[in-house]
């Protein structure tokens, strides 16, 4: 038979049960790969439901740095799920590797010809060697980690590291885990021809990178960004934006002299009030945020629109999950472009950052609070399942100890003494951002009505239409500075003059290195950018106007961002081609090569039959 | 519109401690119906806290939609003021105190803006205990969209149409004294003299205080057959207990006979004394609270004044335990950690 052969380059996928432990495992499996240097992405496949249920564990292991879901069977799966067999075999590629649990004979009409089928009793071993259900349960996913280690040819002494780390302060259970990785492993090398054809090598493709999860970093740019109050609602994927800013909150933010909070974490009854607790912090003066996704974005939508119109500094991070309505909780998406840019009635916009990686979570968390801060409107952070659920590869995370937050423009006693006459929506300066007050500033001056209802420029109540249209008028001014001031797109050009160019967001950047090589391979050379703000700088308008055929890369179904760019830079509908992936799962490369090949083809296809008629 | 007042001073207006008259505690003039109960409140708020010589800009005004919600425009010129959106300044209030404790905040809201649309976002504000003030001047009927039936209006009360209402009115001080408030008192704005002591001992109050004030609709409640007009309230009132405020800088000078009066110390050493109380009315037992107000509905009477008090309890700050310098006011160096935390923070992911 013939069997795949890779070093550093294959996908294996792990079948468990839901709740029985096999996360950590799964985690030291992916983690000791890192640990030697080779890139991997680890994802989660897993349900809504919390106990029983079959959940995925899927890991790309990429010397080359390919990130992006590779899509497909898996070279390897691990086998741990009785009720998913069937499946989990149908998933393996052809030459690839099966590893079960032999304790109950596989079923022969399960068996592929074509597939190398490792069986090892595992529960068999663990019935020997424990009493405790409890631990029979826990550690079959050490000992099959054990396994692995000796069939893909894993530093062992980097698995007992990771397990040493794990267990810093419980060291009692260091020994036990060691021992359970050794049943494994003993049990592989004396069984089976070990290491397989398909296995790891030491590298240094990794360097000082990190690998967390986006809304790990999406929580520490809120610490770091100086959030001081937050107000929230669970909910799936985002909660753990706000549970990871508490955790290190409780560490970070605790004062060591009086043992009291500088931060105020608070559950709200649901998004409209967590929204609104963020809000009434925000036009007190302190920086405040809260994370959400679809359902609570569709709640949020009416103080959105105060928001934007009462000009209060907001930031809300929509962790996207596939809608519409409940959707697909546990699945990944970026369908919520249209719905955030113009969330709420009446004329609105709301400034849009896309974070890619954990490290532009971070980073892009902790600008948001400036941004919205200069800007007095709301900012809402994009990230997404994938990317804030998962663990990525990711640069290390960096703060600047000289940088000083920009609290924008927000006056002070000694500068309301020094003003004739204080009007809060006086656009003074020119750039349509005005000045405002902080309640309890100042004895005399400077106090005004928040409303959202239309004033005049002293805030005073006004249905003039003139003061109407001066209003929203300098705030059409006021979104054109915002394009200055957000995080420009990335560009990456092939060389000069290409005539194809790629636009994508989010998380599809995982699957791009990918996509651009396996065109060149076929002699595709394209320019690609990645969109990381809204509203979109000159610089996208410019990237399209140089491409005779430009590709907007989404994972929707009605190519929301295409739409924006289409509306917001007045571009023929015609010039820009959607690549859509919708399905819930993470974008491919091999999907976005495949069908822009597809299009470039029927575009072809398109020109020569309009010759032929023309003739 | 709203238009300013002349700043024409009398000079034998009474000045407070802070050297301050009434009018400095004054809004813009109101646009509210003249007769309106709800400017009638304002003018209440506007004694208490000239009385209590609270530092004008050092309170902030919050509320929701309706005419209820537009009064703040029309007292505390000087203080911050926040007209949000219809039901939610709960939301907003609680995340305003969140980022500075010392403010003062009073909320003013509507029957409709409380009791339907918003009543989500009350029943938390008062279970999460926020050191607030939340008004509602209670009218029975949506003033501002022009007099339909409200969730606070009685059952067999008659609309200006002639339409009774056949379902169950909702008492808001019932509710908020089952939901966690630790001041719930209700009262007429009629009547200055027993709703100003309240509103200053309310202010005066660590924690959630509530106040129903019955608030007459002049254009579209204030008819025959209806149980919110100002000639029904008047009638029907009766009170738990006649509520004096004494502050904290004033000494009693006379005692408290048992079982005529009563006083209540409340956080900040300000004395509530409760006279003439009603059949033994125990203002510091919830259940009996509640059973009083029951009964005198039974009986069709609005039972009015400090229904129920707890002076000790924890607010959410206390709760939580934030910090007492109020997060407005911190900077980087107390917010952010800096980078060699972040580097091992970094570390711990690799
Ligand atoms: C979301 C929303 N729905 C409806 C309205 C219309 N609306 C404005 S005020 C109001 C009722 C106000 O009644 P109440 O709170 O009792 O105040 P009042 O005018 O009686 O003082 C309604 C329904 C609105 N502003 N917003
Ligand atoms: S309509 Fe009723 S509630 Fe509104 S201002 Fe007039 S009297 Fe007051
Ligand atoms: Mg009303």
């Amino acid at each position: 038979m013939h069997s795949i052969k890779s070093v550093n380059e294959f996908v294996i996928r792990f079948a468990n049960v839901n709740g029985t432990g096999s996360a950590s495992a799964n985690l030291l499996f992916a983690k000791s790969l890192f640990r030697m240097g080779i890139p991997v992405s680890p994802r989660n496949v897993f349900p809504s439901n919390i106990q029983g249920m079959p959940t995925w564990y899927e890991v790309r292991v990429s010397e080359k740095g390919y990130l992006g879901r590779r899509g497909g069977g898996a070279d390897i799966v691990v086998a741990m799920n009785a009720q998913s067999l069937a499946q989990d075999m149908r998933n393996v590629l052809p030459g690839g590797y099966f590893l079960y649990d032999s304790t109950k004979p596989l079923d022969p009409a399960l068996v592929r010809s074509d597939v190398n089928i490792l069986g090892m009793p595992i529960s068999e071993i663990c019935l020997r060697e424990y009493t405790d259900p409890r631990q029979r349960q826990l550690f079959k996913n050490v000992i099959y980690v054990g396994a692995l280690a000796a069939l893909l040819d894993i530093e062992f002494e980097v698995i007992k590291g990771l397990i040493a780390d794990q267990f810093k302060g419980k060291e009692k259970l260091i020994i036990p885990n060691i021992y359970a990785l050794e049943l494994g492993h003993q049990y592989a090398s004396t069984n089976f021809k070990c290491p397989l054809d398909v296995r790891v090598k030491r590298s240094d493709q990794v360097g000082d990178k990190i690998m967390l999860d986006g809304n790990t970093a999406t929580g520490l740019g809120a610490i770091y960004g100086g959030a001081s109050v937050v107000g929230w609602y669970p909910i799936t994927p985002s909660t753990s934006v706000v549970e990871k800013f508490m955790q290190y909150a409780k560490r970070l933010r605790i004062d060591p002299a009086t043992g009291q909070a500088n931060y105020a974490a608070v559950q709200m009854e649901d998004e409209l009030a967590a929204i609104g607790c963020v809000i009434g912090a925000a036009w007190n003066g302190a920086r405040a945020f809260t994370a959400t996704s679809g359902p609570g974005v569709s709640l949020m939508t009416e103080f959105l629109g105060l928001a934007y119109f009462a000009e209060v500094p907001v930031v809300l991070v929509n962790v996207q999950r596939a809608g519409p309505s409940t959707g697909m909780p546990t699945r990944t998406q970026q369908p919520d472009i249209t719905a955030c840019a113009y969330a709420s009635h009446g004329d609105t916009k709301h400034v849009l950052l896309f974070p890619s990686s954990p490290k532009e979570c971070f980073d892009m968390t902790a600008d948001a609070f400036d941004l919205a801060e200069r800007l007095q409107t709301p900012v809402i952070v994009m990230s997404d399942l994938e990317l804030g659920m998962n663990d990525h590869l990711s640069e290390p995370m960096q703060w600047d100890d000289e940088r000083r937050y920009d609290r924008g423009k927000v006056l002070n006693e000694e500068q309301l003494d020094e003003i004739e006459r204080f009007g809060r929506y006086l656009d003074v300066d020119g750039d349509g951002i005005c000045y405002r007050t902080l309640p309890g500033t100042h004895a005399e001056k400077g106090s005004f009505f928040t409303r959202g209802t239309s004033r005049d420029r002293y805030a005073v109540y006004s249905e003039q239409g003139d003061v109407y249209v001066d209003n929203v008028d300098r705030l059409t001014h006021k979104f054109k500075t915002a394009a200055t001031l957000v995080p420009p797109a990335k560009i990456t050009r092939q060389g000069k003059g290409q005539k194809i160019g790629l636009i994508y967001y989010g998380t599809t950047a995982a699957a791009i290195s990918e996509t651009v090589d396996t065109l060149t391979e076929k002699g595709i050379k394209v320019d690609s950018l990645r969109v990381r703000a809204f509203p979109f700088g000159q610089e996208v308008a410019d990237f399209i106007d140089s491409h005779d055929q430009v590709f907007v890369i989404e994972q929707n179904r009605d190519g929301q961002l295409r739409s924006l760019l289409i509306n917001e830079l007045e571009i023929n509908p015609r010039d820009l081609k959607a690549v859509l992936h919708y399905d819930g799962l993470p974008i491919t490369a091999r999907f976005i090569s495949g069908r822009i090949e597809e299009l470039l083809l029927d575009a072809g296809n398109k020109k020569s039959t309009r010759n032929v008629a023309s003739r | 519109m709203s238009y300013q007042k002349s700043s024409f001073r009398h000079p034998n207006l009474a000045v407070n401690d802070l050297g301050l008259t009434h009018r400095d505690y004054e809004g813009s003039l109101s646009t509210l119906c003249s007769g309106c109960g709800h400017d009638s409140i304002g003018a209440s708020i506007v004694q208490a806290c000239h009385e209590l010589s609270l530092p004008p800009h050092k309170i902030a005004k919050l509320s929701g939609i309706g005419c209820s919600s537009k009064a703040p425009t029309y007292f505390l010129g000087k203080a911050h003021g926040f007209n949000s959106v219809h039901g939610r300044m709960p939301s907003i209030v609680t995340g305003a105190n969140m980022a500075n404790r010392d403010l003062t905040y009073i909320g003013m809201s509507g029957d409709g803006d409380t009791a339907a649309i918003g009543m989500g976002q009350f029943a938390h504000v008062v279970r999460r205990r926020l050191n607030m003030l939340y008004v509602v001047a209670n009218n029975g009927v949506y003033g501002l969209t022009k007099g339909q039936t409200s969730a606070t209006s009685d059952r067999g009360s008659k609309s200006k149409g002639g339409e009774e209402n056949l379902l169950e009115g909702i008492d808001l001080p019932t509710l908020a004294i089952q939901l966690g408030a630790t001041f719930v008192a209700r009262s007429f704005s009629g009547d200055k003299n027993q709703l100003v002591p309240l509103l200053k001992a309310a202010l005066s109050h660590r924690g959630f205080a509530f106040i129903d004030v019955l608030s007459p609709c002049v254009t579209f409640n204030n008819h025959n057959g209806s149980t919110k007009s100002y000639d029904y309230v008047r009638d029907h009132i009766q009170t738990a207990s006649v509520t004096d405020y004494v502050p904290v800088k004033e000494e009693i000078t006379t005692a408290c006979p048992p079982g005529v009066c009563r006083d209540i110390c409340l956080h900040d050493g300000s004395i509530l004394r409760l006279n003439s109380v009603a059949e033994n009315y125990d203002p510091q037992d919830r259940a009996e609270a509640i059973a009083a107000i029951e009964r005198h509905k039974a009986k069709g009477e609005i039972l009015t004044g400090l229904l129920y008090v707890d002076p000790a309890a924890e607010d959410l700050h206390e709760v939580m335990q934030t910090s007492h310098r109020p997060l407005n006011t911190l900077s980087e160096s107390c917010l952010c950690p800096g980078n060699d935390r972040l580097q091992m923070i970094n570390d711990s992911f690799r």
